[in-house]
């Protein structure tokens, strides 16, 4: 085992060597960052089309089957499709979670966003809120073209967009943490959703009980409210989760 | 004005194996320090432990004389890491991959930086060919662009060396030990012999 010889008490402090690269202070720029890290983001995604479809194409092509398959009886579909609905848009936004990390990790590009003198927190969540953009809003602006097709009584279909927006932004956010866990495993898909499931159930009962609320003519805001609760618990929380994660990744 | 990456009494374990064991680094300014041994004897889990990416090992680390728990900022704000992998997106142009290195220091930059950074690494030409479309080297060489683009004093190069074409090698070789002169510090791990200099130094791992 080799070690070096050390140069012997600083004596270079003293001849102060001219560093033609000055040491630099740590100087924000921040939203700079932040910014540059959701254009990047969006222009990826924008170039990769498939990707982005994939969800939507999924929710949609379930959304179809099920009056196929239960009946047509809008009686009867009107009773479940808040419920199809929000379970088909939670497992479309879940399919593409998977990927959120695994491009960067695999081309080193995330190891450049760890070593980024910003905080890997407010990167992260520009990195979250573009899959949000790209999924969980066209999830919800899709929603109540489906809900057409579930015979969804009129009257409840601004609130199942609404419902889905607020409820897919949490679900990108708890999402992330997953994403971030297991990005460094090979097959990582199963253990995501092993482990996010879970935690999309709270989400998942306030959306769809905001749907059923709205068709049974009770109050939204309720439902609502607690949905922006939770959305912002995950803001506030989920950074943080979704940084630490990522540090342990790409410690394994 | 000088900057100091200390290491003192490094050890790290790997699948029951101790890669190292009792290391003591000082890098200082002006050198450029080549980390060499076969391969698997640790040289990316050295370099990797030493910019601060893996906290799986024992000993402590220093940045100019502080503890780098508490330097850490000041530390990455001097660091450029290139790893094994390039760190290109293969879906934007070199200008964009560039563009979003120079956003994260936190500086907007401008594009005539950028492609004068290009030009220096031989990639005039190339500047909006999405980097999927070019080849090992060239894209490579987009990542070697941030040396002159983002200047920092520390380098910590894991492998630069990979699908460098001989003129290119030398190049870069040049790069390195100009870097030293003008006071900044080099740290590298190479499969390539490097052409003697008194700035450089070698450690042998394993």
């Amino acid at each position: 085992m080799h070690s070096s010889v050390h140069s012997s008490s600083q004596g270079s402090d003293t001849t102060s060597q001219v560093l033609a690269v000055p040491l630099r202070e740590h100087k924000g720029g921040l939203m700079i960052a932040v910014k540059a890290t959701l254009v990047r983001d969006l222009t990826l995604l924008l170039r990769r089309r498939g990707e982005v479809l994939n969800p939507l194409v999924f929710f949609a092509l379930v959304i179809t089957l099920f009056p196929i398959a239960i009946s047509p009886d809008p009686e009867l579909l009107a009773v479940i499709a808040p419920g199809l609905l929000w379970v088909a848009a939670l497992l479309a936004a879940l399919l593409s979670l998977d990927s959120l990390f695994r491009s960067d990790y695999d081309d080193g590009s995330l190891e450049q966003l760890l070593l980024a003198p910003q905080p890997l927190a407010a990167l992260s969540l520009a990195k979250v809120a573009v899959h949000w953009l790209l999924t969980g809003l066209p999830l919800a602006l899709m929603a109540p073209i489906l809900g057409i097709m579930l015979a969804l009584p009129a009257g409840s279909y601004a609130v199942l967009a609404l419902s889905l927006a607020l409820g897919t932004a949490s679900l990108s956010l708890i999402g992330a943490i997953g994403a971030a866990l297991t990005v460094g495993l090979a097959r990582g898909g199963v253990l995501l959703s092993l482990l996010v499931l879970p935690l999309y159930i709270p989400v998942l009962i306030f959306g769809a009980g905001a749907v059923q609320a709205a068709i049974f003519g009770d109050g939204v805001a309720a439902h609502l409210a607690i949905l922006g609760a939770l959305l912002a618990a995950s803001l506030m929380l989920a950074p943080w989760a979704i940084a630490a994660s990522l540090r342990i990744s790409i410690n394994g | 004005m000088s900057l100091c990456l200390q290491a003192r009494q490094l050890a790290c374990e790997r699948d029951d194996r101790w890669l190292f064991e009792g290391l003591d680094l000082d890098i200082c300014s002006g050198e450029v320090v080549r980390i060499e041994g076969p391969n698997g004897s640790g040289k990316t889990s050295l370099l990797k432990i030493l910019s601060g990416q893996l906290s799986d090992y024992q000993g402590e680390l220093f940045w100019n004389g502080a503890a780098m728990k508490e330097a850490r900022e000041h530390f990455l704000a001097n660091l450029l890491y290139l790893g094994h992998a390039p760190g290109i997106k293969l879906g934007l142009s070199p200008l964009e991959n560039l563009a979003w290195y120079q956003a994260l220091s936190g500086e907007n930059g401008n594009e005539e930086q950028r492609l004068d950074a290009l030009e220096r690494v031989g990639l005039a030409g190339f500047e909006d060919v999405p980097a999927g479309q070019l080849s090992a080297g060239q894209q490579r060489r987009v990542a070697l662009a941030r040396l002159t683009l983002t200047p920092r004093s520390l380098w910590v190069l894991d492998e630069p060396f990979t699908a460098i074409d001989r003129h290119g090698v030398a190049e870069l070789e040049r790069q390195l030990v100009a870097h030293a002169q003008a006071g900044g510090c080099v740290l590298v791990t190479t499969h390539h012999e490097l052409t003697a200099s008194p700035l450089l130094r070698r450690i042998s791992l394993g």
